[in-house]
């Protein structure tokens, strides 16, 4: 546990050390800023719908870029031999380079709070579904984040890692919007797999356990497939 | 050394650190020890201290000893004046120094070192082998290097390895002793007018253990002797009283030692 917390400071803060994280926080903001602002002057609706519908579409691109460094850095730098040969389990750093980076995700949400402060002093606010919407962007973040932390064990190339990451990721968003064009027996299962329908269901204010289930299933999976990914090395 | 500090695993056998299976017991095995890898990877984004309290949490030194701990390492690898600036900042030299801090922080029973003076400068490896030495004292260490000057300079025990058979083990004194081929010298006297260059060197021929001399060459000054004696002779007290014999003065009596590389050559050569 202290390990992982060690762990997850020292990703987090190496985020900050770096231009990098600054500058897709402050890209991030200006998009969603847009939508948001779009929304509220030119159509006059009080409402955070379209951020909502906005951000996972974002999410595609800014999570695998947070998330493609933080193994191909160290596998290409060579610090990866030094951190397995230190006293910590494989499944504690996989974790802590998790938590990390879903901090990283929760901080870039935390100023897009000023959007629904600003609606409150206009009108009256439904907070269920708010709440509930930032619960499934963060789920969202989180399976985004784990599918982008394996991808990045699986090569010392950011760039590759990026590119892998924002295809599952892409197919995983994509699947829900395809489906009229599919037999029905296929469409049911794709429905259910794909982050859409989770996420909608979260953004409409309803938590359902299944979608909760799906999330964190999902990110267990692809952190346990990291973990294997990164024991790999032993396997000859 | 990638399989003994659990970084690989083997094929086949079993490696035993101070009792502990590597393979069993993985964490524990790490816990004992200090490595140091041939690239030295450090992340170049942190500061010394931080990466050092990084390095310590994660090795298991308990927060309260922590600072401690690092300030140790920080004063035994003259690392005073560097400890605020960026890994990246600092010379090669002095990234071998927080390379050689980080793996020494949990004041590790065994440390592993992989070429650890490769790519510094004459001044830096003299720093770092004394470091190595003292270091030494205390630890089980174990070297891996390309430079058998630097084993001579530190080294108890040798290990030459030729595509993974153990082909010498010994002390380097021990090994130099067990290779020593001709003993070869060579005898720098005096010119004198008064004597005869020939003869001599007809006396020294006559010496036991002797199998060759030969007259190298001469000037102004002198006379140089080659002379090689068989396997196991020192010749050099026997020569030194011929020579005062004939009242000659001896310049220069150098006998050649078989050196490690020559030992190094002759067994991963065929």
């Amino acid at each position: 546990m202290n390990n992982i917390l060690t762990i997850g400071k020292k990703e987090l803060k190496s985020n900050f050390l770096s231009p990098v994280a600054y500058i897709v926080i402050v890209v991030f903001l200006i998009i969603t800023g847009w939508f948001f602002t779009s929304n509220l002057f030119l159509a006059g609706v009080v409402s955070m719908r379209t951020v909502f519908e906005i951000i996972p579409f974002i999410f595609l691109f800014y999570v695998p870029a947070i998330s493609m460094r933080t193994f191909s850095e160290e596998k290409k730098s060579g610090t990866i031999e030094l951190l397995l040969t230190r006293p910590v389990t494989d499944g504690n750093i996989v974790l802590g380079k998790f938590f990390a980076t879903l901090m990283l995700a929760v901080f870039t949400l935390l100023p897009t709070l000023i959007y629904v402060f600003s609606l409150t002093s206009l009108g009256t606010l439904d907070v269920g579904p708010i709440f509930t919407s930032y619960l499934g962007l963060i789920l969202l973040a989180g399976l985004y984040i784990s599918i982008g932390i394996f991808c990045s064990s699986l090569t010392e190339n950011q760039v590759i890692a990026f590119i892998i990451s924002f295809l599952i990721v892409f197919a995983l968003f994509m699947m829900d919007k395809v489906l009229i064009y599919l037999p029905v027996g296929l469409a049911s299962i794709l429905e259910f797999i794909s982050t859409g329908s989770h996420f909608s269901a979260l953004a409409r204010g309803v938590i359902d356990s299944r979608d909760i289930i799906y999330f964190v299933s999902g990110i267990t999976l692809f952190l346990l497939l990291t973990k294997f990914s990164v024991e790999s090395r032993k396997w000859s | 050394m990638k399989m003994i500090t659990t970084y690989l695993t083997q094929n086949e056998g079993k490696i035993f650190v101070e009792g502990i299976d590597t393979e069993t017991d993985s964490l524990s095995v790490r816990k004992k020890i200090g490595y140091l890898p041939e690239t030295n990877p450090l992340y170049l984004d942190m500061n010394v201290v931080d990466y050092l309290n990084y390095a310590a949490e994660l090795d298991g030194v308990p927060k309260s000893n922590v600072k401690s701990a690092v300030e140790n390492v920080i004063d035994k690898c003259g690392l005073q004046d560097m400890k605020h600036k960026n890994i990246g900042q600092l010379s090669k030299g002095y990234k071998q120094r927080v390379g050689l801090a980080q793996a020494m922080i949990n004041e590790p029973d065994v440390l592993i070192l992989d070429e650890p003076t490769s790519g510094l400068d004459p001044n830096q490896i003299v720093e770092i082998r004394k470091l190595i030495r003292d270091l030494g004292k205390q630890k089980t260490l174990i070297l891996s290097t390309h430079i058998l000057q630097e084993v001579q300079a530190t080294c108890d025990r040798v290990l030459i390895i030729n595509n993974g058979e153990i082909v010498a083990d010994g002390t380097p004194e021990s090994l130099q002793a067990q290779f020593q081929g001709q003993v070869v010298i060579d005898l720098i006297v005096k010119k004198d007018q008064s004597t005869n260059r020939e003869k001599i060197l007809q006396e020294i021929r006559s010496l036991k253990g002797v199998e060759q001399a030969r007259f190298d060459m001469e000037d102004s000054l002198s006379w140089k002797f080659h002379i090689t004696g068989k396997k196991g002779h020192d010749l050099r007290e026997d020569l030194f009283k011929k020579i005062v014999s004939h009242n000659l003065i001896i310049l220069g009596l150098h006998q050649e030692e078989t050196s490690l590389e020559d030992i190094f050559r002759k067994l991963t050569q065929n």
